[in-house]
């Protein structure tokens, strides 16, 4: 029996987070390369590569789930730790090019057009893949842990600190815009041709990147669970129902705030890192506001607070862009800023707020007693009865 | 416990607002085991009074003691709590979107409250029995897995105060605890805060009389910020300037 008062993931849902993880480690990668090319079951590289994206995307909305579904702090920045991730993989790419750019040159081609002459001194780490690779985790949590530090300890709040974070959000999209900061200005970078002597063209190359990808969002969805179940992430739920009591029970909750405010861009950056190989370019078009308003929406759609909802609403919404804007490319706009008004008001806890209730459960299910134990207890008067 | 002489000596402590003195020139004392109840027309500065001991505002000048030499002005509220001073608002605050349970939980005693303890820490057995024993106290045992949201008005104060009682602190500060409670509610509140006394310096903000005198040994009156008299109910009530700042108010302290 689980200690009493944690809050138990209900079995039939974790069946079907399993059941999930199965469908994209397993039969995914499997439509795409036993099917004849020609076969109805046949999933094209061109798909499977379209769902890495989706999924990269989803661990990014599970770190908002985190600070945000959780904890109560809205953060309207985080495309900005994506970003930050996907271009410290992506200097790693550009670098690897080597003699394949176009011009020839050893450095990027965009330092050839903008007339640099010799690799900036910050690109040097990002020589080498554990650069590259350590850099996208530590560079967003290093961010976040200076932008909290400043923030969450002058108890900045609620809209306040949202603001803070879409500005900057914005102040990022101008810097990686700029030519002067040596990467890539307004076209960002992109023409990678490999990683670690894989050929990122190769389909062998993109099945790893998006096996490594589904992968990686388990990872990530067993941490976020695991902080949540814990006593810590309790902590976070009552500093979103009362911070004032936490304060008055001993705990710091700009500490806590902090805390998950870098797990959370740790989890952005992890995303970064892996679009990038799959996607094949990264620009500044990809981390300014509008990026990083889209991720509150997959979080509302799917369902916040509760996990698996920013994986279920990341993939759902961008499912549904790469479907719709084929066939109503004008409409996609209308559309993303509709679901969100209408899921936020009509369906505050998102397709699987739906779906619980299809099944039978309400997310107040998740704490009640077990029915033995419930009704037969002596005491309901209340004190000194 | 027998400890003798205060637990709480404030002096001269100010509290001033842009020029208004919310607290002016107070001295209070509490001494350990005590109940005392602080009475005081609207605006008297009762529940800055409160406010200045946990921490939740810096008083403008004064200082106020904690047991035997610790001051508490300038510390923040974490520490102070930590210290072992409990504080319940008036209107509960409690997590809604938590069990009881797990109120009770997160407010328990523990040798560290900072993230990573927290993230790793698993209820001993001992800490276990402590919070039914809490739960027993506040009469919600049949409530542990009840979402707090849930609870009545009434469960709800009740609830706060255990979680408060789990934080083992030596002097409680309650805010009225039985506004918006039924007659029956109100009399279990006293009984509940009487028991606690036995063991907690306590005082409480109250303005039902009927409360007062039923849970009162000694009642302190603060009017404009200062203490104006301190006794038993009736010589409270048979003071003249007590009786001059109620006047228009004969049905509250009659």
């Amino acid at each position: 029996m689980p200690e009493p008062g944690r809050p138990t993931f209900n079995s039939r849902e974790t069946l079907s987070v399993y059941l999930a993880a199965g469908l994209f480690v397993i039969v995914l990668p499997l439509l795409n390369l036993v099917p004849a090319e020609d076969s109805w079951l046949h999933l094209s590289d061109f798909r499977l590569n379209q769902f890495g994206k989706f999924l990269c995307f989803a661990i990014l909305a599970l770190g908002l789930d985190l600070i945000w579904g959780y904890c109560g702090v809205l953060s309207l920045g985080q495309g900005v730790f994506f970003g930050l991730g996907a271009y410290c993989m992506g200097m790693y790419l550009s670098l690897q090019i080597g003699s394949e750019s176009v011009y020839g040159s050893e450095l990027p081609d965009f330092m050839v057009w903008t007339q640099v002459k010799e690799l900036p001194l910050f690109w040097y780490p990002f020589k080498s893949f554990w650069g590259g690779l350590l850099g996208a985790l530590l560079v967003p949590m290093l961010v976040a842990a200076v932008f909290g530090v400043l923030s969450f300890r002058s108890r900045i709040k609620g809209v306040y600190f949202a603001i803070l974070t879409q500005a900057l959000a914005f102040a990022a999209w101008l810097v990686f815009n700029r030519n002067e900061t040596r990467l890539g200005g307004t076209n960002g970078l992109t023409d990678f041709k490999q990683a670690l002597g894989f050929r990122l063209t190769d389909p062998a190359t993109q099945r790893g990147l998006y096996l490594l990808t589904v992968l990686a969002l388990c990872a990530a969805y067993l941490l976020c669970r695991w902080i949540v179940a814990s006593r810590a992430g309790q902590v976070l739920i009552a500093i979103r129902d009362s911070e004032q009591r936490v304060t008055f029970s001993g705990y710091t909750p700009w500490v806590y705030k902090l805390f998950v405010f870098v797990v959370a861009a740790g989890l952005a950056g992890l995303s970064g890192m892996l679009y990038v190989p799959q996607v094949g370019i990264i620009t500044p078009a990809q981390i300014g506001v509008l990026p990083s308003l889209e991720v509150v929406i997959w979080v509302a759609v799917g369902g916040r607070g509760t996990l698996i909802g920013a994986v279920v609403g990341a993939v759902a919404v961008n499912y549904g862009r790469s479907v719709l804007t084929n066939s109503f490319p004008e409409a996609w706009p209308f559309i993303l800023g509709g679901l969100f008004v209408v899921g936020v008001t009509l369906f505050p806890d998102g397709l699987v707020g739906i779906l619980r209730k299809v099944f039978g459960r309400t997310p107040a299910a998740d704490q009640a007693s077990p029915p033995e134990a419930a009704p037969a207890a002596p005491r309901t008067g209340g004190p000194g009865a | 416990m027998t400890h003798e002489g205060l637990i709480l000596k404030c002096d001269n402590v100010v509290m001033d607002y842009d020029g208004f003195k919310a607290l002016n020139h107070c001295n209070f004392s509490v001494q350990y085991n005590e109940l005392r109840v602080v009475i005081g027309p609207n605006g008297a500065g009762k529940t800055t009074l409160l406010d200045v001991i946990c921490g939740k505002t810096h008083p403008t000048s004064g200082t106020i003691t904690f047991g035997h030499n610790i001051n508490l002005v300038g510390k923040n509220a974490e520490d102070i709590t930590k210290l072992g001073v409990g504080r319940k608002f008036q209107a509960p605050s409690i997590y809604g979107n938590l069990s009881v349970w797990q109120n009770l939980d997160l407010s328990l005693k523990r040798a560290s409250k900072g993230v990573f303890p927290t993230l790793m820490g698993r209820s001993t057995p001992a800490e276990r029995a402590r919070i039914d024993e809490g739960l027993t106290t506040i009469g919600l045992t049949a409530h542990a897995h009840t979402r707090a949201g849930a609870l009545s008005h009434g469960q709800k104060q009740w609830l706060e105060i255990g979680m408060v009682i789990l934080q083992d602190p030596s002097l409680l500060l309650v805010d009225e605890p039985v506004a918006g409670m039924s007659d029956k509610e109100t009399e279990q509140t006293g009984q509940l805060l009487q028991a606690l006394a036995k063991k907690h310096a306590i005082v409480v903000i109250e303005h039902d009389m009927d409360f007062v005198r039923q849970i009162a040994r000694i009642v302190t009156v603060l009017a404009e910020g200062t203490v104006i008299c301190e006794g038993t109910v009736e010589q409270v009530q048979a003071d003249n300037h007590v009786r001059e700042i109620y006047l228009g108010r004969a049905n509250v302290a009659h």
